[in-house]
């Protein structure tokens, strides 16, 4: 399958805002099939958004399955996502396809409560936490015209959660 | 033909080095690459890759000003600054304890031989004048796994320092 040019920032559609998506037809389920096949192309990204390959529509894939010690919901398709909760912060870091060759620290909420469609148009409904619900606000971020950039946190602040000796 | 160098500036601290230095630099046709600049103790610190047509007397009659004016001294080197790809830090060290000697290279050489490669290191001087406390921030590549870190500087806990060796899993989205 043909993958898509990733918009590499500064490239100004990046801060496009994304429209709901209206129909989940067939050229909904193609569009996605290309938009997976992009993310797999790429320098292990656990999630892409539809914008960064420049389909201004509410879409994006996330799946971090792969990783271990990782709590997942699996390989998730998410059409018109919306977080309704958000709890506690928590220092991460962050790479984006969209920015090569540059990661920085970002505050996330630690839980969410997540609202989506499928690609068939079925809602779904989770609860996530730590490294998956960062995935997920960081892809969403992407449908609101908005990067990780915009949220650095200098590195030079010591606000990682602490793992101590026993 | 544009040269990279790399600029190192230091002396007592005061408003308006980075500006004053930047600027010259600027209106001397010159290109910053990656810097560092911050204070240590009552110094400023400034290294800068620096990309400049002029050599190293171009580059020390630009800044010959500012230097007299702020006292800073100068030292200039010859230096590669091309784009490079970044390693990416898979780990971070935090050491804090009572202030004395031996912890930065106590820490450093265990770890060393534990496979870090340090991409970054800051260390600071707090507490108070009597009982003055030394804290210890390291980022790098645990070339041989986080868990060889951990392990390698646990036993320095009996030694009156506090070591977390934490993971830094970077989300790529």
């Amino acid at each position: 399958m043909s993958v898509l040019d990733i918009l590499v920032y500064p490239d100004e559609r990046l801060r496009q805002v994304s429209a709901p998506v209206q129909a989940f037809d067939g050229a909904l389920q193609e569009k996605i099939d290309v938009l997976e096949a992009t993310r797999l192309a790429g320098p292990g990204a656990v999630g892409i958004a539809a914008p960064q390959t420049g389909w201004f529509e509410r879409v994006m894939i996330v799946d971090v399955s792969g990783r271990k010690k990782t709590a997942s919901h699996g390989h998730l398709i998410l059409v018109n996502p919306e977080i309704t909760e958000w709890e506690g912060w928590v220092m991460g870091r962050e790479g984006c396809l969209s920015v090569p060759d540059y990661t920085g620290n970002v505050l996330r909420a630690e839980k969410i409560h997540l609202e989506a469609f499928d690609r068939d148009g079925n809602p779904l409904s989770f609860d996530m936490e730590g490294f998956e619900a960062r995935a997920i606000q960081h892809e969403l971020d992407h449908l609101d015209g908005l990067l990780f950039l915009d949220r650095l946190v200098s590195r030079r602040q010591d606000l990682f959660r602490r793992k101590n000796y026993k | 033909m544009a040269n990279w160098y790399m600029l190192t500036l230091v002396g007592r601290d005061r408003p308006g080095i980075v500006a004053r230095v930047t600027s010259a630099l600027f209106e001397a046709g010159c290109n910053l690459g990656e810097t560092s600049m911050i204070r240590l103790g009552d110094n400023f610190t400034v290294m800068m890759l620096v990309r400049s047509e002029a050599d190293e007397s171009g580059l020390r009659a630009a800044l010959a000003p500012v230097l007299e004016d702020l006292a800073l001294v100068l030292h200039v080197d010859p230096a590669s600054g091309e784009r490079h790809p970044r390693p990416v830090p898979d780990v971070r060290i935090l050491v804090h304890g009572a202030d004395r000697t031996g912890i930065v290279s106590q820490v450093t050489a265990r770890a060393a031989d534990a496979g870090l490669n340090i991409l970054d290191l800051e260390s600071d001087v707090g507490g108070s004048d009597e009982e003055p406390i030394y804290i210890l921030q390291i980022e790098g590549v645990a070339t041989r796994g986080v868990e060889a870190i951990e392990s390698a500087l646990a036993p320095l806990q009996a030694d009156g320092v506090k070591v977390d060796v934490q993971p830094i899993d970077t989300m790529i989205g």
